[in-house]
């Protein structure tokens, strides 16, 4: 089965055209393979950081009419319209406010709240851990769950074996990609909440609060990632290297975690890091659906309230974090799967 | 991925592609019709507030006493609409970013694709709440949001797409006649990108109507009066204690718009995949031929009345019997498909477990091969060597940590024990630096570096058979000669049995002292080594194959006459005049389709 509902983002970075931009290998051939990646790498999380800045910047002047006018509300009178302009630096001309944003920004000043007159910093400070906790354990979730289960499936239906195991594997991760995660998560709340009352339903009191967001968050996820990997593990299983590891009768265990797994976790974990930073997405959803006191409710609220600094602080974190994310999956990669270092080289 | 291919093909009807355009109609005729006539009970404020399931309401009633099952149903039109709209404005935004960048100078042109890439490492939810932030909350801005946020995933695509199509030919030449670059686009890309395109926006329209109810969901889409499956969702979630029923309605509903939009993306991308549908080409049987020679009881390796049946019951090795004597190496001859490898890896047992395997016999020294066989025994007794080294490695290990592989699992050796072993039998076998190419990965070294590596790891075991499944193929000509040259050695040396399979019958004439010829899965002829180097053939088949390898007589003069100098090094002549590897590259006997 073609895998087309995963293609949007995941494999606009995936399949490199052979014209696409390639690193520039000249001038770094001296040095060792992971010294040049580094090199690499470092430019393109520069320049995502910027394209970051830059669009977190142009937010404010982009607000279409006056946007002291949009932030003060329809009833502001003209000296609070004018305390607005004032304290968003509107008065001045854009590239003085660019600087000062980007001076701002390097001094690890994120301005002020209009909503709690606090820094924007002390607010993402109390709501940070709360979306760390639940988008680092949905990623534990989903790696655990879905790596081993796509695998199974792909060693249990290799060559065409049991057809209805990859149909019904295929209809169910299917099924459960194509519900939004809101709906799953308000389906949980419905079955572990309201009908048999075992898990609360909202908040982050207790540890038990964790589990039905946690499950919300990973259960797409997790669909994706299996998914791929089956597909992944079907062909690695194809692939000659395994025939010879086959014939040298290794134990399963050995076989498919020591000569299979690295292999598939190539592409998996080019796709993965992808669908892991969506899952900073999908937690603004659980969150609004749990009441979970992290960043995304707050985000919300702060759009609702037209909290500008606040808006453009927490999609910075937001930001910054898919960023590392992504870098952590190709240091990932580069460890365990050195070819990806050299940028495609191939055998001679 | 998305291929684009200009071979006419069946457009292929899935159950999947039905059930999905069958639920897009239905939601669509609800979104039609639901307005017109339901309008009222799901919009009108009553008395009737939070009421459960009734014969007047099947789903209750909403907090302002509005009828919910009819909200849902109402619900479908701005939902569709909004989806609708969206997919329209980055399919075109994608599209038209992802083609013109190929008329851009490169330099420009990857300058964007660099920020595209940057871009989509980001979720699109977060982009799309900025844009949201910016906009303020509402129907339009949710769409202008999600479709911008959209935008540059599809134009990533979009550019693979072009950059694949515009390497071709016909675009290069057109670019050549001076054909304008929008013509291009218009007359070139865009025609032969219609139909991943197609599958394309079909996805799109799926996530697209996800993220546009989450937006709604969440508060920042669409707001009151309006409602979509997400707002009518939102407002659900407030009163999901008391009246849990008002949440399934919408839920379902978004769920099969949702399910039926990815049905139709799945099933038109396997409608289009030059790949799908494919069928197993099935194995004619042969003619009847006389077969089998008795197995003979004093030879090492017997094989008696090998048959491999496909799991429908095709035949693809038909009563094979063949003897290995301890120190003798026995060439296995015949074109593509004629059942020679299959019979190889039913002695190895590593035939995949769909076939079934039959045979009076097979044994390996004491070995019943038709049993299960303990794993050290197998490993250790039967030493493997395939056609291609450079994918017969795996690519993500070390060359020591695989080739000490069976040493360390099967015969218990510490690593190092392993490794120190491992590098004198690669300096044996003239592996240069051998310390440094255990910790190399196997796309550091050459394949001729490879080969001789996998056929030494198969030496440290003291195997007593090896199978070599046509190890010189894929190498050069000057290497295929270094291959040959060790396993001769290591035959003569060491008295290795060895099955040679090949379908290069100069090869084999080189290397081995008994020659099987084989086509259709059975057994043509049977020759000594010598008997082929005179020419001494009966079956036309052989016959055919010797013809279309020159003969050693032929090529003798020929080589003397034309270069011999370049071949003075050859060392396997020892036994037989020339060597088979430098024979003429163009005439392989599986060029020539020929029939016994």
């Amino acid at each position: 089965m073609t895998e087309p509902t995963m293609l949007n983002r995941e494999s606009a970075l995936f399949s490199n055209p052979p014209g696409a931009p390639k690193s520039p290998r000249g001038g770094l051939r001296t040095l060792s393979p992971w010294a040049s990646y580094g090199l690499r790498r470092a430019g393109g999380v520069l320049l995502s950081v910027i394209l970051l800045v830059v669009v977190t910047f142009f937010m404010v002047p982009l607000i279409p009419g006056d946007p002291a006018v949009a932030v003060a509300g329809a009833d502001a009178t003209t000296e609070q319209i004018e305390a607005i302009r004032e304290s968003l630096g509107l008065n001045q001309p854009l590239h003085l406010q660019g600087i000062q944003y980007v001076g701002n920004l390097l001094t690890g000043n994120l301005g002020e709240s209009f909503a709690y007159s606090t820094s924007v910093s002390s607010i993402i400070a109390t709501k940070l851990p709360f979306t760390a906790e639940l988008a680092l354990l949905g990623i534990i979730v989903t790696l655990i769950v879905s790596i081993p289960a796509g695998m199974v499936v792909g060693i249990l239906t290799r060559g065409g074996r049991r057809k209805w195991l990859d149909v019904s594997f295929g209809m169910l991760t299917g099924f459960f990609q194509a519900v939004p995660q809101y709906v799953i998560a308000t389906m949980l709340v419905v079955i572990f909440a309201i009908v048999l009352k075992v898990l609360p339903a909202a908040g982050a009191a207790t540890l038990t609060s964790l589990i039905l967001p946690v499950v919300g968050l990973s259960v797409a996820p997790i669909c994706s990632i299996a998914r791929v990997v089956r597909r992944e593990t079907s062909t690695v299983l194809e692939q000659d290297y395994l025939r010879t590891a086959r014939g040298w009768r290794l134990p399963p265990l050995r076989l498919y975690a020591r000569h299979a797994l690295p292999n598939l976790m190539t592409t998996t974990l080019t796709l993965a890091g992808l669908i892991l930073a969506g899952m900073l997405g999908g937690a603004i959803i659980i969150e609004n659906v749990f009441n979970w006191p992290g960043l995304g409710k707050e985000i919300v609220t702060a759009i609702i309230n037209k909290d500008y600094p606040v808006i453009q602080g927490i999609i910075l974190v937001l930001g910054f974090l898919a960023i590392i994310l992504n870098l952590l999956v190709d240091v990932i990669l580069g460890i365990i799967d050195p070819r990806t270092l050299g940028g495609g080289k191939s055998n001679g | 991925m998305a291929k684009t291919t200009r071979t006419k093909r069946h457009f292929r009807w899935t159950t999947g592609l039905i059930i999905g355009i069958a639920l897009m109609t239905l939601m669509v005729l609800t979104g039609l019709l639901a307005p017109l006539f339901l309008a009222e009970s799901a919009e009108k404020l009553t008395a009737d507030a939070s009421q459960g399931p009734s014969a007047a309401h099947w789903l209750g009633t909403d907090d302002f006493g509005r009828d919910v099952l009819a909200r849902s149903l109402v619900a479908t039109r701005l939902t569709l609409v909004m989806t609708a709209a969206t997919t329209v404005i980055s399919v075109v935004g994608g599209v038209l970013i992802g083609t013109f960048i190929w008329l851009a100078p490169a330099r420009i042109r990857n300058a964007v694709l660099r920020v595209i890439d940057a871009a989509v490492a980001y979720p699109s939810l977060i982009f799309a709440l900025l844009i949201a932030a910016i906009l303020g909350q509402g129907a339009w801005s949710a769409v202008l949001a999600i479709a911008i946020a959209s935008i540059p995933a599809f134009a990533r695509l979009t550019a693979n797409m072009a950059a694949s199509i515009s390497q071709r030919n016909y675009v290069s030449t057109a670019r050549l006649l001076g054909v304008p670059g929008p013509r291009i686009i218009t007359r070139h890309l865009l025609p032969n990108m219609a139909e991943p395109l197609l599958v394309l926006t079909a996805t799109v329209f799926a996530t697209t109507l996800i993220e546009l109810s989450s937006l709604s969901f969440i508060g920042l889409g669409v707001q009151n009066p309006e409602y979509d499956f997400g707002r009518l969702l939102n407002e659900a979630l407030v009163n999901i204690y008391s009246q849990p029923l008002q949440a399934v309605m919408p839920s379902i509903m978004i769920t099969v718009a949702g399910l039926s939009a990815m049905l139709i993306g799945d099933g038109l991308a396997a409608a289009t995949d030059p790949r799908g549908g494919r069928k197993f080409g099935s194995v004619k049987a042969a003619s009847e031929l006389p077969a089998s020679m008795r197995a003979d009881g004093e030879a090492l390796v017997e094989v008696d009345n090998l048959t491999v049946l496909t799991p429908n019951g095709v035949p693809l090795v038909k009563g094979v019997s063949l003897s290995i004597h301890a120190g003798e190496v026995v060439g296995l001859v015949g074109e593509s498909g004629s059942g020679k490898s299959l019979t190889a890896m039913s002695i190895a047992g590593l035939l995949p477990e769909e076939l079934t395997v039959t045979a009076h016999s097979m044994r390996l020294g004491e070995l019943d091969l038709l049993k299960k066989n303990d794993p050290r025994t197998l490993a250790t007794s039967i030493g493997l060597v395939y056609q291609d080294p450079g994918t017969s490695f795996n690519p993500a290990l070390r060359m020591g940590s695989q080739l000490t592989e069976v040493s360390r699992v099967h015969l218990k050796q510490s690593g190092k024990t392993a490794f120190n072993r491992m590098v004198k039998a690669l300096a044996d076998i003239r592996i240069t630096q051998p310390e440094t190419r255990m910790r190399q990965h196997p796309h550091e070294l050459s394949g001729g570096m490879l080969q001789r590596a996998m056929i030494a790891s198969t030496l440290v075991t003291d195997p007593r058979l090896i199978i070599a499944d046509e190890p010189t193929t894929a190498l050069d000509v000057t290497v295929q000669a270094d291959v040959l040259r060790q396993f001769r050695t290591i035959n003569r040396e060491m008295g290795t049995a060895m099955l040679f399979i090949s379908h290069d019958i100069g090869v084999v004439q080189a290397l081995c002292d008994k020659v099987i010829v084989m086509n259709g899965g059975k057994i043509l002829e049977r020759l000594t080594g010598a008997q082929l180097a005179a020419g001494d053939v009966k079956h036309p088949y052989t016959k055919a194959l010797l013809a279309a390898t020159p003969s050693i007589a032929e090529r003798k003069t020929e080589l003397v006459a034309v270069r011999a100098e370049d071949f003075t090094f050859d060392e396997i002549t020892d036994d037989v005049p020339v060597s088979g590897p430098v024979q003429p590259g163009p005439v392989r006997p599986e060029t020539e389709r020929l029939q016994p």
